[in-house]
């Protein structure tokens, strides 16, 4: 089902030759981002984020739990991912694919290694009880590049988030939920993704580019220009060049994606 | 009694007529009435009706031409997807009669066909053949994919619309009968006719449509539109499917062109391309600004219809 | 006593309001998206088309398959994601409320892949779910002897009501979710719990058919806004 026609192959590889595609982008130019946030009532924090015609909702729920032994003052972050059967003809129903846990730790490593939640300010009691925040995402419609939809939408709902304020009474947790604090943030991190098509890595790929990528590289850069994820994947290999250059465009093209919060 | 007229919009279950009207495909009989069984526009002809869908998948038929993507390669055939509920084989002795050869030698996974269909057995697989001019492998262009309701239309009355496009843009084109179709060209005009393709699609069942065509084909061309308008003889609603005998002709003129090319390719010499772009210098440019035009009007629907109305209401 | 005020302001033949769109997303075959109340279902349709497991596929007709599945984050407790007993029933009663309706004897061995989202659940997501699905096939172009419809009654305060929300739905003592088809109005689906008498059953049937017919209508508006170009 999912073999791409040889012609196609080779159409796309001749355009992005001459630094063409086929929806007409620059090879370094992203598709129309619409985000909106709290789009869930019922969910602490939600945003859907569409990039050309690729749709994801992420809602997040906060739950009372144990920290880790090693790290009894923080906060814990979850990220789920569901890449859903109505999102793609090829997906299918059941628990997550090799994929889909690809994706939601690859959007995870980005929020996490940037420390932009201040998750000591979750802590409600050393040791004892912390807010776990499940992160989750739904893919609703794939039209190529899910990974920078997914990391806006989660930044985007992490933003918007607001949590009841915990307090210990008698030893005991007692959740008002009238009252609420915004979920502290202290910078913004977008993920950039290329492919390899013959030899040249475009930026914000469609399906079709996707599937005739030789490979895959993720980058996650904050607002203040640091690294703090990457991810190479597909089949064949990047050279130093490649990825240097890919570093360099998702470096600026990051402060554009962010302007979109 | 008749509820609808001819080319009206209905819907699944919607009354059309009273008993004394035929029914048609796209429609059923129920308790003395008959009654639309898709969404589609009503075509009545005497006392039948029929529903014409405005989407649908491709079910193979017996005579058929279709482009299909080679999925796999086996013993004595090939499987092939013909963008279908329905798969099709290429059985080996259909494309060498009793010769053998390694079937991966001649067609391999991936590769893109023009087929008839010769047979369809009672569980709609297609058997398919490549008897009939034109009828083989593609090399190189693109494939652009619409909804096979749109194929008429596409090809317009005789031929009008596809052959307009087609001398606009000098374009080869071959259309399959599922939705399917092949476009090889400049690769400038390559984008450009995928681009009107699809906007015939999304306005296929809107008038004026081959002036409008036209128009945005001259305009990203030429750079102007041409003073004189087509007729439009009545071909706003051509949603039957076409004879078999347009897609012969087609298929005849394409021949004749690749005969002709073939000839012209042994007598060409280097450089002529170079000649040919030097020729027409700015349609790059042009194409770029139907691009951003096109974008622009996407752009405008795609508020329209997806950002106002698709909202997951906000918190407040 | 119809004049009974209900929790949210609702009279008692009221529906809460409802939002229906046709055809919102790219890659499904046919898609709907609808919201009532607090309600947010999403459905995509796939087909027909191929289906490796052949043992679901018949000689004769078409098939569908059904999967009625709950964001984790669509309650207020956040729902572990994937099947559990309660989605796998109504995902069995939904194939069985839109079955009557289809027409696939042109499709035989084929499938028909129906994926309904609770994207949020505010009580009633299985109706709800119908009348989306119902969308999403009309939109994907499949064959139809009509539009499923569905909405429910039920008793809150001793009272037979429409549509009931989420928190009448805890707090009342029946709810009778019903799908038809409108134009005959034959019963699709149909379920009940809690307690009714022979009377208050009458009741909310008849109201919940008013309801699906009122949604009907809705329903056929969304499809015609899509398709229309004027």
């Amino acid at each position: 089902m999912d073999i791409v026609p040889e012609i196609t192959r080779q159409s796309i590889t001749n355009l992005v030759r001459n630094d063409k595609r086929e929806d007409g982008r620059e090879l370094n130019e992203y598709r129309d981002i619409s985000i909106e946030t709290n789009v869930i009532s019922k969910a602490e924090g939600s945003a859907r984020v569409r990039i050309g015609g690729t749709q994801v909702i992420v809602g997040i729920k906060p739950q009372l739990g144990s920290p880790f032994p090693d790290t009894p003052d923080l906060g814990v972050l979850m990220t789920n991912c569901e890449m859903l059967p109505m999102a793609d003809p090829n997906f299918e129903p059941g628990p997550p694919s090799d994929d889909s846990i690809e994706l939601a730790r690859v959007v995870d490593r980005g929020i996490r290694e940037s420390e932009l939640v201040e998750l000591d300010k979750l802590c409600v009691e050393e040791g004892k009880h912390v807010w776990m925040l499940f992160i989750d995402l739904h893919i609703i419609d794939n039209c190529g590049n899910l990974f920078d939809a997914c990391e806006l939408a989660v930044m985007a709902a992490l933003k918007s988030t607001k949590l009841p304020v915990a307090t210990i009474v008698d030893e005991e947790v007692v959740i008002n939920e009238d009252e609420t604090f915004d979920l502290p943030i202290n910078n913004e991190l977008a993920l950039c993704t290329f492919v390899k098509i013959g030899d040249k890595m475009v930026l914000d790929p469609t399906l079709d580019e996707e599937r005739v990528a030789s490979a895959r590289l993720n980058v996650g850069v904050t607002k203040d220009g640091r690294i703090c994820s990457m991810q190479k994947g597909g089949s064949q290999p990047l050279n130093k060049e490649e990825l240097l250059s890919a570093v360099h465009v998702a470096v600026s093209k990051t402060k554009e994606l962010i302007e979109h919060l | 009694m008749i509820y609808v007229e001819n080319k009206d919009l209905v819907i699944p279950g919607q009354v059309l007529a009273d008993d004394e009207y035929y029914s048609g495909r796209g429609t059923f009989k129920e308790n003395g009435k008959v009654c639309s069984s898709l969404m589609g526009l009503v075509s009545l002809r005497n006392k039948k009706i029929r529903v014409i869908p405005l989407k649908s998948k491709y079910v193979p038929k017996k005579g058929d031409v279709v482009i299909g993507k080679i999925n796999d390669v086996r013993f004595s055939m090939w499987d092939v997807d013909i963008n279908s509920p329905y798969s099709g084989i290429l059985p080996a002795f259909e494309v060498f009669g009793r010769e053998k050869k390694e079937l991966n030698k001649v067609y391999d996974v991936g590769d893109v066909l023009f087929l008839r269909v010769v047979d369809v057995d009672e569980i709609k697989k297609a058997k398919l053949g490549l008897k009939g001019r034109g009828m083989g492998k593609f090399k190189g262009g693109i494939i652009v994919d619409i909804a096979p309701t749109k194929v008429p239309r596409l090809i317009g009355k005789k031929g009008s619309m596809i052959n307009m496009i087609k001398d606009k843009t000098n374009c080869k084109i071959v259309v399959g009968q599922n939705g399917l179709v092949w476009v090889k060209g400049d690769e400038d005009m390559e984008q450009l006719t995928k681009d009107v393709i699809h906007l015939i699609e999304a306005e296929a069942h809107t008038s004026g449509l081959t002036n409008k065509i036209k128009n945005k084909l001259y305009l990203a061309i030429d750079g102007e539109i041409p003073p004189e308008e087509v007729p439009e003889e009545e071909e706003e609603f051509v949603l039957e499917k076409p004879k078999l005998q347009n897609f012969k002709e087609e298929l005849e003129q394409e021949e004749k062109e690749a005969e002709e090319e073939k000839q012209e390719e042994k007598e060409d010499k280097p450089g002529d391309d170079e000649e040919e772009k030097e020729d027409k210098p700015n349609i790059a440019e042009v194409i770029e600004e139907l691009k951003r035009k096109n974008k622009k009007d996407n752009t405008f629907s795609y508020g329209e219809s997806s950002m106002n109305s698709f909202i997951l209401n906000n918190k407040k | 006593m119809s004049e009974m005020i209900r929790q949210d302001g609702r009279k008692f033949d009221e529906l809460r309001p409802i939002k229906i769109e046709a055809g919102v997303l790219e890659r499904a075959d046919g898609s709907a998206y609808l919201e009532v109340g607090g309600n947010k279902i999403l459905v995509a349709v796939y087909g027909p088309r191929e289906s490796y497991i052949r043992r679901l596929l018949e000689p004769n007709t078409g098939v569908i398959r059904v999967r009625y599945n709950m964001a984790p984050f669509s309650v207020d407790d956040r729902k572990r994601p994937g099947p559990d007993r309660r989605s796998s029933e109504i995902s069995k009663i939904t194939a069985d409320a839109l079955r009557p309706a289809l027409m696939l004897e042109n499709y035989p061995r084929s499938m028909i892949d129906i994926y309904i989202e609770v994207i949020e659940a505010e009580g009633g997501t299985r109706c709800a779910g119908i009348t989306a699905a119902s969308v999403a096939l009309v939109d994907a172009g499949i064959p139809m002897k009509d539009i499923v419809v569905g909405c429910a009654a039920g008793k809150v305060n001793d009272e037979v009501v429409l549509d009931l929300s989420e928190y009448e739905d805890k707090e009342g003592q029946a709810d009778v979710p019903l799908a038809i088809m409108p134009r005959t109005g034959e019963i699709t689906l149909l379920q009940s719990d809690g307690n009714l008498t022979e009377e208050e059953f009458a009741k909310a049937i008849d109201l919940a058919m008013e309801g699906c017919l009122e949604v009907s209508k809705l329903q056929k508006e969304a499809l015609m806004k899509k398709y229309s170009t004027e």
